[in-house]
């Protein structure tokens, strides 16, 4: 039904489409963890090989939905799948990083809710990708992720040692960044051939 | 969602409690994706502002209802599962009224199930209070939500449209600010809300003691998401 070729979803997903800046999808870590390089690269990794497993289990859900006419489920069957793998991400980072899981704190968990991971299973099974455009979108989507909290990352370590205004310190200061960073993301506006 | 408006004084501050105090988007800057995404137009706002507040109310309902229930081990789990179950409703509910709207809002009406403030309500609240204060708690949280959003979305399409609610109010000279409709103009309304009320409360801390400088009142917003 789809005829994007996997080059033109990997860059839509990247760079035009951004998830966070032109999407707004996983705003809550976009604007929490992204205070320091050091927990931002991690996070974003992490959050990509949720999106991934997310993304994979959704299409062959969606599958089964389908052939039992179970479309009506999908958002819960979709959610619960997510739980599960973020619990699996958390114990393993628990086990192998215990350094970065403290540093991440609550933010791990609350992978779960959020709205990049369920939102690359919605948007793939709106779009009706096959699997290796499945896998395409959701390897961009999550590299735009993480590029994405990098550069917040980077830009706000710097911004620690300006002189701000008392007022608009905090999440506002965080916001216009977020804003300037989509301004410029948009100047990549059709670089993978449009939709 | 009818709300017995004649309680006792502490279920009127539950209900309180998230229009102004706890204000879900301005004071704790939750549920951002939303926020962001769908506040193209006012009344793209208000649909979504209340659709959250009906699975708000909802769930919180059942959560309550349900808090004894529930295993402490597995309440994550199954506070997510009865909030999709309402979205899911919604999501019908939505398609069957206005296949416009639905088309507008797009994938993110089912995203409200990754809105943190509805995990965030059940778990904080829900879990921990009698069904009636938790149901009212969730419906101010929700109605401050569908103001934050009408704030936000009243701004954007005013500045990048030229209109409110689909009525033209400039006249056919006004030229229309596009960024404000696309991704960046989103990030920047909702910083100039966050500053004017940072603005608001810096006010109240320097007249509520009036001797000292206006540098000792720390009214930074905490950067939480």
């Amino acid at each position: 039904m789809n005829h994007d070729t996997v080059w033109q979803i990997l860059l839509n997903t990247v760079l035009p489409g951004n998830f966070v800046l032109a999407m707004f999808l996983g705003m809550c870590p976009f604007l929490g963890v992204s205070q320091k390089l050091s927990t931002a690269f991690p996070m974003g990794l992490a959050t990509a090989f949720v999106i991934m497993v997310a993304s994979l289990s959704a299409y062959f859900l969606n599958i089964l939905l389908v052939h039992f006419h179970l479309e009506f489920l999908s958002v819960i069957t979709f959610i619960t799948v997510i739980a599960g793998a973020v619990q699996l991400v958390e114990m393993f980072v628990k086990k192998y990083f215990p350094v970065l899981f403290r540093a991440l704190g609550i933010y791990l968990p609350l992978i779960t809710t959020n709205c990049a991971v369920l939102g690359v299973a919605l948007f793939q099974t709106a779009r009706q990708y096959d699997f290796v455009q499945s896998v395409a979108y959701s390897a961009g989507g999550g590299a735009g992720f993480t590029l994405a909290l990098i550069l917040m990352a980077g830009l706000r370590e710097r911004l620690q040692l300006a002189d701000v205004p008392q007022l608009v310190q905090g999440a506002a200061l965080s916001l216009m960044l977020g804003g300037l960073l989509s301004l410029a993301f948009m100047g990549f506006a059709g670089i993978g051939g449009g939709e | 969602m009818s709300t017995p408006e004649k309680k006792a004084p502490s279920n009127m501050d539950e209900l309180l409690d998230g229009l102004w105090k706890q204000n879900p988007i301005f004071v704790m800057v939750l549920g951002m994706c939303p926020t962001l995404a769908v506040t193209v137009s006012a009344i793209n706002s208000i649909s979504m502002g209340l659709a959250t507040t009906f699975v708000l109310a909802a769930s919180c309902l059942l959560v309550s209802l349900l808090r004894n229930a529930i295993p402490k081990e597995v309440r994550i789990a199954s506070f997510i599962v009865i909030i999709a179950t309402f979205v899911t409703v919604v999501d019908y509910a939505i398609q069957a009224i206005s296949l416009d709207l639905y088309e507008a809002l797009g994938a993110y009406i089912k995203l409200i199930v990754a809105n943190c403030i509805l995990l965030g309500r059940a778990e904080a609240h829900a879990a921990k209070t009698p069904p009636i204060p938790a149901t009212l708690n969730a419906f101010g949280m929700g109605i401050g939500f569908t103001i934050g959003l009408l704030a936000i979305g009243g701004v954007r399409e005013i500045l990048g449209a030229g209109k409110l609610f689909g009525i033209s109010l400039f006249g056919p000279h006004f030229q229309p600010w596009v960024v404000m409709v696309l991704p960046p103009g989103g990030f920047f309304v909702l910083a100039c809300w966050l500053i004017v009320f940072a603005w608001f409360k810096q006010n109240k801390a320097n007249k509520s003691k009036p001797q000292q400088g206006c540098h000792t009142t720390p009214t930074t917003e905490g950067s939480r998401a």
